[in-house]
């Protein structure tokens, strides 16, 4: 059995209020499709599933605000569904199971559930089936502090159940109040625990520039290019040769396969969002402007998926221009980098004794240097504006 | 349309990018972008909307000549002619 558990969409989140099953009791899912509405922080999220199956249980009622790892529904995989139809029919018809209650009393498949004797016996005291309980230990062994934490959800979510109305959404602060909490979170986690290098380069946008000019020239006004299309392009492609910037700080370096940008988008009324631009090193220049016409006005309207809020592998803050010169970023924890650009201006540039005017843009890393050295950041700087002298093959 | 008519086009089309602000109280040499606190992006996306609205076509050189509303309003004036 697959278990859904309510996802964690940044450093900073520690709960969540389920606001409406988009999937019912019996229904089919694939990886992709948006199982629930969840209130957050960040606003009305919708999340995804990343397996495929039938709904088999819906564990947590409309309403509930649970913490971050609480198993919500229960996803029958479909080979193991159709091996189950071969012995007896099974039950499809929609039922709408009044939670909580049902996970007490499952015992079935235990069997083949490894976990230490203590959890088992733990387990047993509180009647709890294992089946519903996630694993950390070894092999995905469940441990004694895995069915400990699982007791203090269900708590927690009894005593959220008890409260019935209080259950409903907490509108005690503004949407702007919450963002503004969420930032504070993830950024003094990341003030307290990483400590960061900073690293600035100066880059000449002179050749970018122009090509943008001549490519939007000749295109309609609707499908025009941000310059900040070719920042993203140019960081992806350079993270390539630099895996240890495309990483996580989880106990060690865990460098990620893809590459998502997370993007900052500063919102109307104060606060940011930082959606990921996923596998933007895949991505042509033209797939990422689509995606950020797609993209930033949904942040601005706090309406965000899942994958969007938890997939960014590094970020990249631009000041657009008539912004201030450098920007030294606050890295967003577990990541271990963030890329600043400033707004690009017209300076004094110095080449082979000739002095002229050229379009210059003051990017900056900020690293963790648990992750990396200046070294490592230095070489990626380098690249990235050698990357950005030739847009025509980003 | 006249050049009342241009500048009703023009605030309704800031109020649509920039919902919070009030395109209305901008001075005619105030930089549009600035007073309402409009990014690139959002830049962008009035751009294309003039372009949708009015049939005006702003090239990218010309965006220096359509900072303030002033200067907007003049620029459109000639195109339309």
């Amino acid at each position: 059995m697959i278990e859904f558990v309510m996802p964690s969409l940044g450093a900073d989140m520690e709960d969540g209020t389920l606001i409406e099953w988009k999937k019912k009791t019996g229904e089919s899912v694939k990886r992709g499709d948006i199982i629930a509405e969840v209130e957050t922080q960040k606003g009305l999220i919708e999340i995804e599933v990343f397996d495929e199956g039938i709904i088999e249980k819906l564990l947590i009622q409309e309403g509930t605000k649970v913490p971050v790892g609480t198993v919500m529904a229960l996803i029958k995989p479909i080979e193991v569904s159709l091996e189950t139809k071969k012995e007896k029919p099974i039950e499809l018809h929609p039922i709408e199971e009044k939670i909580t209650e049902g996970i007490m009393q499952e015992t079935d498949r235990e069997i083949h559930i490894k976990a230490s004797p203590l959890a088992k016996k733990l387990a047993e005291e509180h009647h709890i089936a294992l089946s519903h309980v996630k694993g950390n230990g070894p092999h995905g062994a469940i441990t004694r502090e895995d069915v400990e934490r699982f007791i203090a959800q269900q708590e927690t979510i009894k005593k959220g159940a008890a409260g019935n109305v209080s259950v409903a959404i907490e509108k005690t602060e503004t949407p702007t109040d919450a963002i503004r909490t969420a930032i504070a979170a993830a950024m003094s986690k990341s003030n307290r625990e990483i400590p960061h290098y900073y690293l600035e380069k100066r880059i000449d946008l002179t050749k970018a520039l122009a090509w943008l000019q001549e490519e939007n020239d000749q295109r309609k006004v609707q499908s025009r290019l941000l310059p900040v299309v070719l920042f993203i392009k140019a960081i992806a492609k350079s993270l390539q040769d630099f895996p240890d910037l495309n990483a996580t700080w989880d106990n060690g370096l865990k460098p990620k396969k893809e590459i998502n940008i997370g993007f900052v988008v500063a919102l109307h009324n104060g606060g940011i969002m930082v959606p990921a631009i996923h596998q933007a090193d895949l991505k042509t220049v033209d797939e990422i402007m689509q995606t950020l016409n797609d993209i930033i006005p949904r942040a601005r309207a706090m309406k965000l998926r899942s994958s969007e809020l938890s997939d960014g592998t590094i970020t990249l803050s631009s000041m657009g221009d008539g912004g201030a010169d450098t920007v030294f970023g606050i890295i967003y924890p577990p990541q271990v980098a963030i890329i600043g650009f400033g707004s690009i201006s017209e300076q004094p540039f110095a080449e082979n004794g000739m002095l002229g005017i050229r379009s210059m843009v003051n990017a900056t890393l900020a690293g963790d240097h648990r992750a990396t050295d200046g070294l490592t950041g230095s070489q990626f700087l380098n690249l990235l504006a050698r990357n950005l002298q030739k847009p025509e093959s980003l | 349309m006249n050049e009342d008519e241009i500048k009703k086009n023009i605030f309704q089309l800031l109020k649509n990018i920039a919902p919070d602000t009030e395109p209305s109280v901008l001075k005619p040499d105030e930089n549009i972008r600035e007073t309402l606190g409009i990014d690139s992006f959002d830049a962008l996306q009035f751009i294309i909307a003039l372009n949708e609205k009015l049939g005006i076509e702003i090239p990218e050189k010309d965006y220096g000549k359509t900072t303030t509303l002033r200067d907007l309003l003049f620029y459109i004036m000639n195109k339309m002619k």
